[in-house]
């Protein structure tokens, strides 16, 4: 079976600076992938590559069959309209480290927004979908709170439910927790697990190695643009090769 | 420590009563106020107004129309320039600097010149281009560009090029993160910048806007220089018949006032409208 996302020799950079330096990666239906690494590694870059929030310089990405902002003709590749690049974008769901839920909107509103406006799908179904969803991340007498009256936790438990209500084939999480006070980054872990259960396909940039341990199928190792790197969880974290991984490891724990 | 008890050390003062402090200071500038006051009505008073002609003007015909053209004005110009102000923000902000630079060429031009010159530029239009339109199709410049169309566009246009650096500000207060998770539940950037974008920049952009609003009153009153029948122009007709000088820009002033103050709670209205999900009264 071919990967749901392939990731080829993949590049950029931002002015002088290489931020991702020639990255391959395969990513098959139902796995679960994190990537760990040091700041300034590379990961929030590779994955905003994935769903085309940055552009990249060189190589290739492909999702569930389709290569990602280009259209290839004979042997020559055209960028895609702004258009096709949303609609690409639908098949990936994103989580962010600062959640960005949009403060005008209810949680409801929140999740509905998407599937409503961008899918064109009918209101009412859209609400008790996300009614559903809201229940699924342990939030279903919250539909109508804003954002500024929710905790941390919860707002990125809203903001998964909004990426999931997208119905997407891949879910990306940045950092999901590392903006949230150490009691409520269980609560974030406890729906992505299920999320992981459930199986979804995951990519998860994370610093919970704990987490990783126990739900990555596989983990990748960033330093520098690169992955040093990769392998089964418990080879990756409990028995790792590089010197780098090694000093990365013990400073983590430490 | 003791709990109850204070230290002996200090004196024991918990029952004692707290007297606010008193604000004298503002006391006496209230009575210097009144007294100034008292002085200005009294001047105005005995001074040489026959007051019974502002009353007797005040709701004129002449007035009244001047009235209805100074609301639909500023309402007309507003509008032409917020629809401009939000086009050109917009131009501004895109990755496309050709758009860019026609954007910023444009708040140039029109920042850079008075509004006054515009309004004569427009109204007297007919002198550059004496026909408008092409082939057969054509109409005399002087038949079109009315005293009335010549401010909606001078003012509005004018109007536009202030407004998009307000709207401009009120986009830049959105968070960048914001753009990015409209993008990333599928929206192109036109949707993003309408569903989630503008409003919350609403409760940046609101205050300067009621501002300008609150200029754009008063500035239609220049319109007056190009024929247009605004509340100062007709004001001036009337005294110009009658003499009654300082009366007639009494009522122009008094107008003014009132649409002004019924403009204020309108704004503030808008502004609790679009205060959704800032937790409370913010
Ligand atoms: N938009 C950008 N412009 C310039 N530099 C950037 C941008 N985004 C990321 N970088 C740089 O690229 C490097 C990798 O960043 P990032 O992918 O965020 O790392 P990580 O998520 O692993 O901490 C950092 O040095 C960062 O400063
Ligand atoms: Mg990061």
């Amino acid at each position: 079976m071919s990967p749901l996302v392939s990731i080829v020799d993949v590049r950029k950079k931002f002015g002088d600076f290489q931020a991702l330096d020639g990255v391959s990666l395969d990513v098959h239906a139902g796995e679960v992938l994190c990537i760990i690494g040091a700041s300034g590694s590379g990961k929030t870059t590779l994955l905003r590559c994935v769903n085309q929030l940055v552009t990249i310089d060189g190589g290739a990405i492909w999702v569930d069959g389709e290569l990602t902002g280009w259209r290839i003709d004979g042997n020559r590749l055209h960028a895609l309209p702004e258009k096709e690049i949303a609609r690409q974008r639908l098949a990936t769901g994103m989580v962010f480290q600062r959640f960005n839920l949009f403060p005008h909107m209810t949680a409801l509103e929140n999740i509905i927004e998407g599937p409503v406006q961008v899918q064109g799908r009918d209101r009412a179904e859209a609400s008790r979908e996300a009614e559903a969803l809201l229940a699924r991340v342990g939030l279903a007498d919250k539909a109508g709170a804003y954002p500024a009256n929710l905790s941390g936790g919860q707002q990125q438990r809203v903001a998964i439910a909004r990426a999931l209500a997208m119905k997407p084939k891949l879910m990306l999480f940045d950092e999901p927790t590392s903006a949230l006070d150490p009691e409520l980054v269980g609560e974030v872990l406890a729906v992505m697990k299920e999320l992981a259960a459930s199986g979804m396909t995951m990519i998860v940039v994370t610093h919970e190695l704990g987490f990783a341990r126990e739900v990555a199928d596989r983990v990748v190792y960033m330093d520098r643009g690169a992955i040093v790197e990769s392998g089964p969880a418990a080879e990756v974290l409990g028995n790792p090769k590089e010197a780098r991984l090694k000093a990365f490891l013990s400073a983590v724990i430490a | 420590m003791g709990q109850g008890k204070t230290p002996s050390a200090l004196p024991d003062i918990a029952h004692y009563t707290h007297v606010p402090n008193r604000h004298w200071g503002r006391w006496a500038a209230v009575a210097i106020i009144l007294l100034l006051l008292t002085g200005l009505a009294r001047a105005f008073a005995v001074g040489d107004i026959e007051w019974r002609f502002v009353g007797a003007f005040f709701t004129a015909p002449a007035i009244m129309a001047g009235l209805a053209n100074t609301l639909w004005m500023t309402f007309g110009a507003m509008a032409l320039g917020i629809a401009l102000g939000v086009v050109t923000a917009v131009m501004r902000m895109s990755p496309n600097p050709v758009l860019q630079g026609v954007a910023m060429g444009y708040t140039w031009l029109f920042r850079g010149t008075p509004v006054i010159l515009q309004l004569l530029l427009w109204f007297n239009l007919a002198l550059i281009f004496p026909r408008l339109g092409f082939g057969d199709f054509s109409v005399r410049t002087v038949d079109v560009m009315t005293p009335a169309l010549a401010a909606l566009l001078g003012l509005g246009i004018n109007q536009g090029a202030y407004t998009s650096e307000v709207i401009r500000a009120g986009m830049l207060s959105v968070d960048a993160g914001q753009y990015e998770a409209a993008k990333a539940i599928g929206m192109t950037r036109l949707r993003a910048l309408r569903r989630i974008i503008f409003p919350q920049a609403m409760r940046v952009v609101i205050p300067p806007l009621g501002n300008e609003f609150i200029g754009m009153v008063k500035l239609t009153s220049l319109a007056s220089v190009i024929q247009f029948a605004e509340i100062l122009h007709a004001a001036q007709n009337i005294y110009y018949a009658n003499s009654r000088v300082i009366e007639l820009l009494i009522v122009a002033a008094i107008w003014y006032l009132i649409i002004v103050s019924v403009l204020t709670p309108l704004q503030m209205l808008l502004e609790r409208r679009f205060a959704r999900g800032t937790g409370g009264s913010r």
